[in-house]
């Protein structure tokens, strides 16, 4: 079954004919192709294709397309402000060392960033329970940590 | 040396912006036109002989251009003795083997190929452990050696045997002896970023690879002789390598994959696109090594060590890669870590039909480290001498040669040790948590820190263009994957040229633009580079300053000038403005060219730039681009004594761990580790700190809970929900990092390499602080809740 689904993207209104076992992930990256969200894993358990869909955050990998009809997707492309300008939590990633190989990142920013829209002071551990769904092999997640606290901070 | 400006520093990563925008982009997100999509038919069996392949109903489907298999391509021998295919004929080996591959204009439609593949099969009996294979009637994985010589065995014919001293003379002056026999399993090198290339030829039938490799020259040499076998004998390939999401070791051999995506894009010619799911990167790549270690430890009354003997037998699975060598570097801290007179060190590496496996960061040393460290605490125990004082005994010193001949210059041992017990508070907590079960521990490592020579060259290139603008491009053949390459020889070639960190852009990952370098392996990336970069960077300034004699004062005559215009008040000095000066009168700092007698004079001043310009834009001018081949004053090992100097410098680290052990679940709770590192010199607080971190939290995943699960040579855990990696809530402990300086005179700046330390000696100061807690020492990785309490058990039957 195919269908035109219509959402609003990084703060535009788009559409696009999908097909129903597609996911939001494959839809963002093939028809409208981003780079920010990334499939680690296509299965819900690294977090990489973490968006946020009416400012909550979500494994778009396992996201149906259908879903996200009439709704607003955010993906880390969307935080950038015109110019290039990093937003404060990307601008915080790169100033405290959040960012190794930078395969998790784009996840990573965007479950801070759904924690940071309902917490604006969280706890150390609210921060690791927000990004425990996204998983990083390179930093230990410390100097990660350490930027979403400074992030909080700057917002 | 004393005034370093970005060496050291806290400046953010070059490529840090662009990955936290989205914008970097990894294999995944490449595309080339008219690109067609690869998958990959594996084996249905761990042993089996291919009776036949139907192909017919996949080759039919639409959207199918090609599917090809093992019997209608040219044969190609891969892997470090050639032992392997890239596509199996006759007969499959273990459970990933490669027998059939398609190439689609979909990927849903390669996909649904492959399983339109028919493949019968007569399966063969299996040999699944070491100590199976071993037996006489063990069936054979391979009946032929790869020069097609009959086989008898299942032995790898790549030996590893050490002897320094006399081990059995040693034996019987030893007060105190330790004995014990240690494992560790298989594991995932997790890259979070999955393995993929692109193949393509151009009209001459040369190559293009985009893939994901830490060695590009090495795996052009290799992609060249498979062009050779198709038949293309005297092309070329270029490797070209897209951002990487990790590697760990995964890139130190070309895979079955890459070859497959060229011999699809040869036959189909368009690009073929190959990227491995999650579950493929867990069945069909290699993980690290799982060792089983008998190991025998003795010291004096005093506690000196005499003798250390080990024997390891390694399950290589079906076929072999470099990883076949990793016992070049377990003999490091074999015959190494710790002043040790008496050694002997001898491995065997099997056959089995368990997936092969191949390097992950440490290459071989945590697997000799778990035994070697852990073993220690027991002969520590024995003697009846606290494992740090132990420890300090039989500290490794600087400018000491070791037995298997390696020159340690700088060695911060002693003091990464007692930052250790410091840190941890040894003194006040070492013995005393057994009540609460609490208990602290700790290990050592020692790696090569000055590159290591695994090939006849242990070389890099770099090539320093500087362009009118005062911009530098430092073209590296070394590959960034994550561990801070970039970030470090941006901060080196800005302080070694004497400009800002600003104007260096470091370019990588092309074999077509940059210069050699063997590969991104042994913690030598930045160790090499840096080194090179420092190198082509005085060729620079000397053509800098050479350039500056003519131009200098002419252009500060011309700065002058302008200034009297804006300014009528302003007046001219007076100075010699027709001097042509000597070369070695300036000196350049933060793109600004001045006279080194006169560093505080206003006017004596000139942006690098301005100097450039004048030297190219003309007729008859000239451009800086200079080289520099950085090779390391090391050795490669005496294939017959396994003796040599393998390293440039060595490093040294002692991480101290503080557990909690719950008696009722057998839950091990970290509370505290600190990693005291030699580092030689911080490059990159961020990237190094970085490597730490994330090397600690890699190796108390080996501790604790990460073990690739196979039955029958079948993986069982090819997933992140049952292979379990360290998440963040799973950090609910503090890291202390302590990073001592001991300044190289080998290293750039001072600096040793620090890529793979972090993770090496973590399992065993987890185990020495299980063993304080609770008085039971672990002996297999993973330490499980359910070898916990099984050992408490036993315990509690005496």
């Amino acid at each position: 079954m195919r269908k035109v689904i219509s959402f609003t993207l990084n703060g535009y209104n788009v559409s696009a004919e999908v097909e129903s076992h597609k996911m939001l992930l494959e839809v963002l990256r093939e028809h409208f192709e981003l780079t920010g969200p990334k499939e680690g894993c296509g299965q819900g358990e690294c977090g990489a294709c973490t968006v946020l869909v009416d400012g909550y955050n979500v494994n778009s990998c396992i996201y149906p397309a259908f879903e996200v009809d009439g709704k607003s997707v955010v993906t880390v492309e969307g935080l950038l402000r015109e110019g290039n300008k990093l937003h404060p939590i990307q601008q915080s990633f790169v100033e405290n060392g959040g960012v190794q190989c930078g395969f998790c990142t784009p996840g990573m920013i965007m479950s801070a960033a759904a924690l940071l829209n309902e917490n604006k002071d969280p706890s150390e551990e609210e921060i690791k329970r927000a990004i425990s769904g996204n998983l990083c092999r390179c930093t230990g997640y410390v100097q990660i940590v350490e930027s979403i606290k400074k992030a909080a901070e700057m917002i | 040396m004393n005034q370093l400006r970005f060496v050291g520093s806290n400046l953010p990563r070059p490529d840090a912006p662009d990955k936290a925008a989205g914008r970097a982009l990894y294999i995944h997100d490449l595309k080339r036109p008219s690109m067609l999509y690869g998958k990959i038919k594996y084996s249905e069996y761990a042993h089996a002989k291919i009776k036949h392949i139907d192909t017919s109903k996949a080759d039919k489907l639409p959207g199918v251009r090609a599917v090809i298999t093992g019997y209608n391509t040219p044969e190609i021998r891969i892997g470090f003795i050639r032992d392997n295919f890239a596509l199996k004929r006759g007969k499959v080996r273990q459970f990933r083997d490669e027998v059939a591959a398609v190439a689609a204009t979909d990927p849903e439609i390669a996909e649904e190929a492959i399983d339109l593949i028919k493949v019968e099969y007569e399966e063969l009996p299996g040999v699944f452990t070491p100590e199976d294979a071993l037996k006489e009637d063990a069936p054979l994985i391979h009946e032929e050696d790869p020069r097609g010589r009959p086989r008898k065995d299942n032995i790898v014919p790549v030996p590893w045997k050490f002897v320094s001293g006399d081990v059995e003379e040693a034996k019987k002056k030893a007060a105190y002896i330790a004995q014990g026999h240690f494992e560790t399993p298989l594991i995932q090198q997790s890259c979070m970023g999955t393995a993929g290339c692109i193949a393509e030829f151009d009209l001459q039938n040369n190559l293009t690879i985009y893939t994901k490799t830490q060695i590009p020259f090495l795996a052009q040499n290799d992609f060249n002789r498979a062009l050779a076998a198709m038949g293309l004998k005297g092309k070329n390939t270029r490797v070209i390598v897209p951002t990487l999401g990790g590697s760990f070791g995964t890139g130190l051999d070309t895979h079955a994959y890459e070859y497959i995506a060229i011999l699809l894009a040869y036959k189909t010619g368009r690009p073929v696109k190959i990227v491995l799911t999650r579950e493929e990167e867990f069945t069909a790549l290699s993980p690290r090594q799982p060792t089983k270690t008998d190991i025998i430890q003795g010291c004096d009354k005093d506690g000196k060590l005499l003798f250390r003997e080990i024997r390891m037998l390694l399950d290589n699975g079906a076929y072999t890669s470099w990883g076949a060598t990793t016992p070049s570097v377990m003999m490091l801290p074999i015959s190494s870590m710790y002043r040790v007179p008496n050694v002997y060190y001898e491995t065997t590496i099997v056959y089995t039909n368990n997936t092969f496996c191949q390097a992950m960061r440490g290459y071989g040393n945590p697997q000799a480290t778990w035994a070697i460290e852990s073993n220690l605490d027991d002969l520590a125990e024995e003697a009846g001498i606290d494992p740090f004082e132990f420890r300090m005994i039989n500290r490794n010193v600087p400018n000491d040669i070791t037995p298997m001949g390696l020159h340690i210059s700088t060695c911060g041992h002693k003091e990464c040790l007692e930052a250790a017990a410091e840190k941890l508070s040894w003194k006040e907590k070492r013995g005393k948590g057994r009540k609460v079960a609490r208990g602290v521990g700790m290990a050592s490592l020692f790696h090569v820190g000055g590159s290591g020579r695994v090939y006849r060259s242990d070389g890099t290139g770099v090539i320093m263009k500087l362009d009118d603008f005062g911009n530098v491009s430092v073209i590296t053949g070394g590959v960034e994957m994550g561990q801070g390459l970039n970030t470090a020889l941006t901060l080196a070639s800005a302080e070694a040229l004497g400009v800002t960190p600003d104007k260096v852009t470091v370019v990588w990952g092309d074999t077509a633009t940059c210069p050699w370098d063997v590969g991104t392996h042994a913690s030598r990336g930045a160790f090499t580079a840096c080194n090179a970069a420092i190198m082509a960077a005085e060729k620079a300034r000397k053509k800098v300053f050479e350039l500056a004699a003519e131009h200098f004062m002419p252009r500060v005559k011309k700065q002058l000038e302008k200034r009297k215009k804006k300014d009528p008040d302003f007046e001219i000095p007076d100075l010699d403005y027709e001097r042509v000066r000597d070369p070695s009168e300036f000196d350049m700092k933060e793109n600004i060219i001045f006279l080194k007698e006169e560093p505080g004079n206003p006017f004596l001043k000139v942006a690098l730039e301005e100097i450039l310009r004048a030297a190219h834009f003309k007729q008859e001018g000239t451009m800086i681009v200079t080289e520099a081949f950085y090779d390391p004053c090391n050795e490669m090992i005496d294939p017959r004594t396994c003796k040599g100097n393998l390293s440039a410098t060595y490093i040294f680290g002692t991480q101290g761990v503080e557990v909690e052990v719950d008696l009722e679940t057998g839950r091990v709770k970290v509370l505290h580790v600190v990693a005291a590192h030699d580092v030689g010199r911080v490059l990159s607080q961020q990237a190094i700190k970085g490597q730490i971190y994330g090397g600690v939290i890699q190796g108390l995943g080996y501790a604790l809970c990460e073990e690739y699960k196979t039955d029958k040579g079948r993986n069982l855990n090819p997933n992140f929900l049952d292979y379990k990696i360290f998440s963040a809530p799973d950090v609910d402990f503090p890291i202390d990092i302590e990073c001592i300086e001991t300044i190289d005179q080998e290293g750039p700046f001072g600096a040793k390499g620090v890529g793979e330390p972090g993770l090496v000696p973590t399992a065993p100061a987890v185990a020495n602080a299980i063993f304080d807690a609770i008085g039971v020492r672990i002996r297999s990785l993973p330490i499980t809740p359910e070898k916990i309490l099984a050992a408490l058990k036993e315990k509690a039957k005496g």
